[in-house]
């Protein structure tokens, strides 16, 4: 409803705007690059996703479930923390690209722009994928893969033919999420893009900057973005209809024995890849405790970063836990009612909140953030009513609206898991719609919406596209403050800071693992 | 306690009728049962009757109340699902006193009633525990106790054995019976499986398509069915195809080959075609003789009790007869057989199997 209200503002301006945007190669070409990097990005995304789900579902091998747990940590973060930590190995002043120009004799690299957005992508990303396929993993019956190999069709030649086929809904479905990540994050090109700028990029700086920054502009290059989404979304859509067929297994495939050379390369892939999507996250750890000057790391460890960090930002490590309480709180209330009237009142209202509830999911981050702040900085139509720009609840809207439709999915694959005979049940021995709502659905639907809420407060903490447009010095957030931090050449800060944010996400994801009682999670 | 009535009630899924007109009268305190194939129309007009399905015409009253338009909570009904629908977040005791904490009694009360039908189903032991921990039997019996706890005027009970194997459904159907009498409450029984009908029904309603063939007791039904489709649907039959040719007062049934039997009870009908229900045990295996039919034997399966044979009669038809097994007989393949009919027992419909002649 908001980005309507934000369109509408617009409505005269935009058209104008829309021909000096493609008209302009230096507008239209961020457009390009933000496709360029994108598309990379899930392609290997996909090649590293599916290769670890292959190889984690069918060979055993030690140290599964701890992998497990690195592999969502590596996604956990935001994306830019990754960034600004392989600036620190691999940039110019890098501790790798040191050693190995120094001791290799490598030739310099460059891990600025396209590259190294690139890979930041990927390694942020593939758990994604990862998680996704490894979900339909388990619901192929291994009787399908042993006929194919009773028919002589073994190896490679069957993951290719057999296999991925029945896999294509879910990976289309991961493909399209991890597009639409790499293509709305705001903070990775910004630190690492120099240059090789992105369509993000492109409107938080016409939004924002001090240079007659122009709003209405902004506002159009949103409604872009807006209508390539749903574009893509609705592809995506088409193409797994067509080729989904329903499965479910009574074998399940179970993970098989490996030795010899094979077991060797299957170690070496598996925990070389984790190793290199952990490594960001463990540098900023290890810097955290060396002592800094600015942007220099200098001799001696201590605590020193953490207290100062305390000192400077303690109340955005506050804020980051109070705004998206609050926010969790409202957004679980919402997705009940909404979940029950989808699922239990089928009628074209409720089907059409469905769908509405997914644009949210679409849009980018910074593309809410220009709503957000059109729509309530002179009130509701400029009107004056709800003039909360600034104000720690328009944060707290902007995360509620932005996790809204997963809470809602997961309440509703919850809802859909409680036949209606338990209702009824309930209703035949005299208890009214209300009381049978309160004492009998709601508490079978508790387990899945606890563990829904929790994997939701873990994205809402490492949420930055949004909140950099909505903050101000009271309502800062952890990953708002390690942008500045980094932005200012504070990295000891930023690096305590980050650490800090990884410990939480840790704790939660821990508490999550241990309430859902089961190690799959669908984000 | 309620006695039922249902006057002419239609039921409309997406403008298609899918029970037309449908009345009946269900006494107090008898078990009756809805029997007929999947998609008949037997759980929908259960769930009219429990009010989670919508009435689309007719009149449904509980002794003199018309309840068409009370909701579930309000009329006063105990329902055991298929499914059970036992509450799995609530233990054992919980999920019986659920019902009787929505009827504001007191504590005491509610204590005291859930015991005693916990201890008359058997399952007092497992007060304390969660559903999830019980057998399917226990789950079945948790169902059954919540249900009456509550004193419902009718008890409505959606084929709730079908999910249970085969010796447990023995024993629980009969469980049910006793239970039933016991209480003495009207109980709506669904199933599709025509034996659990006929163990434990005061009467039973064989419905197809939306539509009454015929309601009786287990007796009426096996011996003298209405038509062909509750001939065939209760119990097992062969029918064989024959003409009835009736002059002044003496009729005369006539087989393809030219076997006849005499049925002068038909005479008043007119001459037609006919069909003859005869039900493997209405043949008698006799000596070659005036009123015999002739056979060979294609197939015999020993089945301990009764021995089934397989018979192609000289008329071009395949029968089966069924024979309480002796040591001594041995039939096989090929062999030559005369069989005698039991008129007494069979039934003869019309060409269109709609009819009984010899009905009631």
């Amino acid at each position: 409803m908001i980005l309507i209200q934000a369109l509408f503002i617009n409505g005269s301006f935009s058209l104008k705007y829309f021909i000096e945007f493609f008209s302009k190669s230096y507008y239209s070409e961020t457009l390009i690059n933000s496709f360029k990097v994108s598309i990379c990005a899930t392609f290997f995304a996909l090649v590293i996703g599916i290769t670890l789900a292959y190889l984690f579902s069918m060979f055993q091998f030690k140290g599964k479930k701890v992998l497990q747990i690195l592999i969502i940590i590596a996604s956990m973060s935001a994306p830019f923390i990754g960034a600004y930590s392989w600036i620190l190995l691999l940039g110019r002043n890098g501790v790798i690209t040191k050693f190995l120009v120094e001791y290799l004799h490598f030739p310099p690299f460059d891990i600025y722009g396209f590259s190294g957005i690139t890979l930041v992508f990927t390694l942020q990303l593939f758990p994604l994928i990862f998680l996704y396929v490894t979900g339909a993993f388990k619901s192929i019956d291994n009787s399908i893969l042993e006929a194919a190999e009773s028919m002589g069709c073994t190896g490679l030649v069957r993951f290719f033919k057999v296999l991925l086929p029945l896999l294509i809904p879910t990976i289309l479905a991961g493909a399209l999420l991890v597009f639409m990540r790499a293509f709305s994050d705001f903070g990775t090109p910004m630190l690492i893009g120099e240059g090789y700028r992105t369509f993000p990029v492109l409107i938080y700086t016409q939004f924002i900057s001090e240079v007659g920054g122009n709003a209405a502009f902004a506002a159009s290059l949103a409604i872009i973005a807006i209508v390539i989404a749903l574009v893509i979304f609705l592809i995506q859509k088409y193409v797994s209809n067509k080729n989904s067929f329903s499965m479910s297994s009574l074998h399940p495939v179970q993970p098989k024995g490996i030795k010899g050379l094979k077991k060797f390369l299957v170690y070496l892939v598996v925990y070389g890849i984790v190793f290199i999507a952990m490594l960001p996250q463990f540098y900023l750890m290890y810097t955290s405790f060396l002592n800094t000057k600015g942007m220099v790391f200098q001799e001696g460890y201590s605590f020193n970063s953490y207290i100062e960090a305390w000192d400077r930002m303690g109340s955005a490590i506050i804020n980051t836990i109070r705004i998206p309480f609050f926010a969790l709180v409202i957004v679980v209330i919402f997705a009940i009612f909404i979940s029950y009237l989808a699922v239990r009142k089928r009628n074209l209202f409720t089907s059409l909140i469905d769908s509405l509830s997914m644009i949210p999911y679409i849009v980018p981050g910074t593309v809410l953030g220009i709503a957000l702040l059109a729509s309530f900085n002179t009130g509701i139509g400029g009107s004056g009513i709800i003039a909360i720009t600034g104000t720690a609840f328009i944060m707290v809207i902007s995360l509620s609206i932005r996790r809204l439709p997963y809470t809602i999915r997961s309440s509703v694959a919850s809802l859909q898991q409680i036949p209606t005979s338990i209702e009824e049940a309930a209703e035949s021995l005299g208890s009214s719609r209300f009381n049978t709502f309160i004492k009998i659905t709601v508490p079978m639907m508790l387990p899945g919406i606890i563990s829904g809420a929790i994997l939701s407060w873990i994205t809402m903490l490492s949420e930055l596209s949004t909140s950099i447009l909505l903050y101000t010095v009271n309502t800062k957030t952890m990953t708002v403050a390690i942008y500045t931090e980094v932005i200012r050449g504070n990295y000891g800060i930023a690096a305590a800071l980050s650490t800090i944010l990884t410990i939480i996400t840790v704790i939660s994801l821990l508490i999550f693992m241990k309430v859902s009682k089961n190690d799959s999670i669908t984000l | 306690m309620s006695f039922i009535k249902i006057e002419h009630a239609k039921k409309e899924y997406g403008g298609a009728a899918v029970i037309p007109d449908l009345t009946l009268n269900i006494r107090d305190g008898s078990l009756f049962t809805l029997l007929g194939p999947s998609g008949c129309g037997k759980t929908t007009l259960l769930r009219m009757i429990a009010g989670f399905n919508s009435i689309e015409g007719g009149d449904f009253y509980f002794n003199q109340n018309r309840i068409n338009d009370k909701e579930p909570s309000k009329r006063n009904i105990g329902m055991v699902f298929q499914n059970y629908a036992i509450f799995p977040h609530l233990t054992v005791r919980e999920n019986v006193e659920f019902g009787l904490k929505q009827r504001k009694l007191t504590k005491e009360e509610i204590q005291q009633r859930t015991t005693k039908y916990l201890k008359l189903m058997q399952i007092e032991q497992y007060s304390d525990r969660k559903p999830e921990k019980l057998s399917g039997g226990q789950q079945q019996r948790v169902a059954l106790a919540r249900a009456l706890a509550i004193n419902p005027d009718v008890l409505l009970m959606d084929e709730p054995l079908s999910n249970l194997d085969a010796k447990l459904r023995l024993d629980m159907r009969q469980a049910i019976r006793d239970i039933q009498r016991e209480v003495g409450i009207t109980t709506v029984y669904v199933t599709h499986d025509q034996e659990e009908a006929m163990a434990i029904s005061d009467q039973i309603a064989v419905m197809n398509h939306g539509v009454i063939q015929q309601i009786g007791s287990p007796k009426e039904l096996y011996h003298r069915p209405a038509n062909e489709f509750v001939a065939t649907f209760i119990g097992r039959t062969n029918i064989q195809e024959a003409k009835l040719v009736t002059t002044g007062d003496s009729a005369t049934i006539a087989f393809e080959n030219g076997f006849t039997l005499s049925f002068d009870e038909l005479a008043n009908e007119l001459s037609q075609g006919v069909r003859v229900s005869i039900r493997p045990e209405e043949y008698v295996r006799t000596k070659q003789g005036k009123d015999t039919i002739r056979g060979v034997i294609t197939d015999s399966v020993y089945l301990g009790m009764n021995t089934e044979y397989f018979i192609h009669l000289d008329t071009g038809e395949n029968i089966q007869v069924s024979e309480e097994s002796t040591i001594e007989e041995d039939l096989k393949p090929g062999d030559e057989v005369w069989l005698a009919i039991n008129k007494q027992k069979i039934n003869i419909f019309t060409e269109d199997g709609s009819r009984n002649l010899l009905g009631v």
